[in-house]
């Protein structure tokens, strides 16, 4: 049963578009499978590799802005962002991978943060390339209907988990895990641990991207602040994956699920709607205090209450 | 035949001389012991040897090559391997899981590697163990699994750091057995140090002595059990006479 679980959710959400719902669910519904893509890319490089990247924005931002100048200054559609973000990711993803994962642990975080702030201030300024704080605009969009897009978001959500999967039952995830728990002795098993490391960013970064050229279409708007932002993507990332409980297959998409719905709810709540975001940083602290290894970590502990209750009674 | 020879190798850090002018050969099929009191520089020779560091003068040569610029990785490959003092599991993987990651440096299927973990893990006695999460092992285990992880690499050379200290007396007892085994069915060369000396005595071949980082004698389990030098050096000079 278990093993087929993937397969059935697969299943039911190819059925989610029959069914009817409101443009807004369907919305909600792209964003959670979006968000979910964003969170397992993070996962590979964050949860199993170990190596904590607070600049994420910077590789959704590089994705988003391939379809997007594409668009804006060859006239083809920016749905050729998605193929050719995976080049574009791929040969940012070494550039950054040979400065930044010689450095470990916080030292590696704050240089992607900073990698993060760079990006978006070279978008801001960059005004002939990106057009600047003007942003692109898609001019005329492929579809009206959400039907379609969330089909496209699907596949690449599947397929994302499935290379994943893929991987991590590998030899290279094996190594990965090495990585995380002891670099020096992972090393000196034989373990080339930082073209392994660049490996894990690279992934982490293509499939970064390809989420962000699917933003680009799929809104059909973006300037410098929604793809490069501190808070909305490199941070938001981060929480999602630490919510849906880090290094786990259904982490990132539990975790997806819970925070895009949980932002929507708290944003539409009169009068404390403003203050979302310290509500976020305060569900962030009692998680990190109560569930350090997510939702899906510490399920047994999640259901214990009632699990003993039913036996007791 | 000469596997690894390490010759006029120093070390500094910074103003302190780790190791001075060493120079000493590992034959194949031999166990060579590495002793001497703490701080004399055994930890920084093995750190040397497998890459971790590079030395400040000297060289290392394994089969006739220079190594010593190379890194651990490129060194484990060539058929070195070394277990750490301080043991060091990877934590949240199964005793299995720790295996199957080293095994996977000679082969790219996972179920081979699975294959070259149970065996190793059978040779070593820890095959009960496999399931358990490595964090949760008892020290004796976990230094058995350091072994564990270093044969999985199929080494021709085996660096044992301190493998039997803390241990009490069985579980010396199963180590030392374990390690004969690694020579005579292995056909591994072992590089050991200990502080032991009931261990290093009984199990070696040649022994190496170094003392504030330099060599102070070499020669048979006998001869350095009489060698005044190396007496001094442990129990100071009035004992000597």
């Amino acid at each position: 049963m278990k093993k087929f679980l993937p397969l059935i959710i697969f299943a039911i959400l190819c059925f989610v578009p029959f069914v009817g719902l409101s443009t807004y669910v369907m919305h909600i519904l792209i964003l959670v499978l979006m968000w979910s893509v964003i969170g397992m890319a993070w996962n590979v490089l964050g949860g199993y590799t170990g190596q904590v990247s607070f600049g994420h924005a910077a590789f959704f931002g590089f994705g988003a802005y391939t379809g997007g100048i594409l668009y804006q200054h060859l006239g083809i559609s920016a749905w050729w962002g998605l193929p050719a973000c995976v080049v574009i990711l791929t040969a940012l993803s070494l550039v950054i991978g040979y400065i930044c994962l010689r450095l470990r642990g916080a030292y590696f975080a704050l240089a992607t943060l900073a990698l993060g702030e760079v990006c978006r201030v070279a978008a801001e300024n960059l005004v002939e390339f990106t057009q600047g704080n003007m942003g692109i605009m898609l001019r005329e969009r492929t579809w009206v209907d959400k039907t379609w897009y969330f089909y496209v978001i699907l596949i690449i959500a599947a397929s994302t988990y499935m290379l994943i999967k893929l991987v991590m039952e590998s030899k290279l995830g094996y190594y990965f895990v090495a990585i995380r728990e002891d670099q020096d002795a992972a090393e000196s098993l034989g373990i080339n641990t930082t073209f392994y490391k660049t490996i894990s960013l690279c992934l982490s970064g293509v499939l970064t991207g390809v989420a962000g050229a699917f933003y680009m279409n799929y809104m059909g708007y973006i300037d410098p602040a929604t793809v490069f932002p501190l808070s909305e993507v490199s941070i938001a990332v981060v929480m999602v994956v630490m919510v849906g409980g880090a290094a786990t297959f259904w982490g990132p998409i539990v975790g997806a699920l819970i925070m895009v719905f949980l932002a929507e709810v708290i944003r539409s709540l009169p009068h404390i709607g403003a203050a979302h975001q310290t509500i976020f940083g305060i569900i962030l602290i009692l998680i990190i205090m109560f569930l350090p290894n997510g939702v899906v970590g510490d399920f047994g502990k999640l259901i214990k209450p009632f699990v003993g209750r039913r036996t007791s009674s | 035949m000469t596997l690894i020879e390490v010759k006029n190798v120093s070390k500094q850090f910074g103003g302190l001389a780790a190791l001075t002018d060493v120079s000493f050969v590992l034959n194949k099929g031999e166990i060579l012991g590495l002793i001497g009191p703490n701080g004399a520089g055994k930890t920084t020779m093995f750190n040397i040897v497998n890459g971790f560091y590079p030395p400040t003068k000297g060289d290392v040569f394994l089969k006739g090559q220079r190594v010593s610029h190379l890194k651990p990785h490129t060194l484990c490959k060539l058929g070195v391997a070394r277990t750490f003092q301080v043991v060091r599991p990877l934590q949240r993987m199964t005793t299995l899981d720790n295996v199957i990651t080293s095994a996977f440096i000679r082969t790219k299927s996972k179920s081979h590697a699975e294959e070259i973990a149970i065996e190793i893990l059978k040779f070593t006695g820890l095959y009960d163990d496999r399931m358990v999460i490595s964090k949760g092992l008892p020290l004796g285990k976990r230094k058995r699994l350091e072994i564990a992880r270093a044969l999985a690499t199929h080494p021709e050379i085996l660096l044992l750091d301190e493998s039997f200290a803390g241990l009490n007396p069985t579980e010396i007892n199963d180590q030392i057995q374990i390690v004969k085994k690694i020579r005579t069915e292995k056909e591994i060369t072992i590089l050991i140090i200990e502080h032991h000396m009931k261990v290093i005595m009984s199990i070696s071949d040649r022994i190496v002595v170094l003392n504030y980082g330099q060599k102070i004698a070499e020669g048979t389990p006998a001869e350095i059990g009489h060698n005044p030098i190396v007496i001094e050096a442990y129990l100071g000079e009035e004992h000597s006479a």
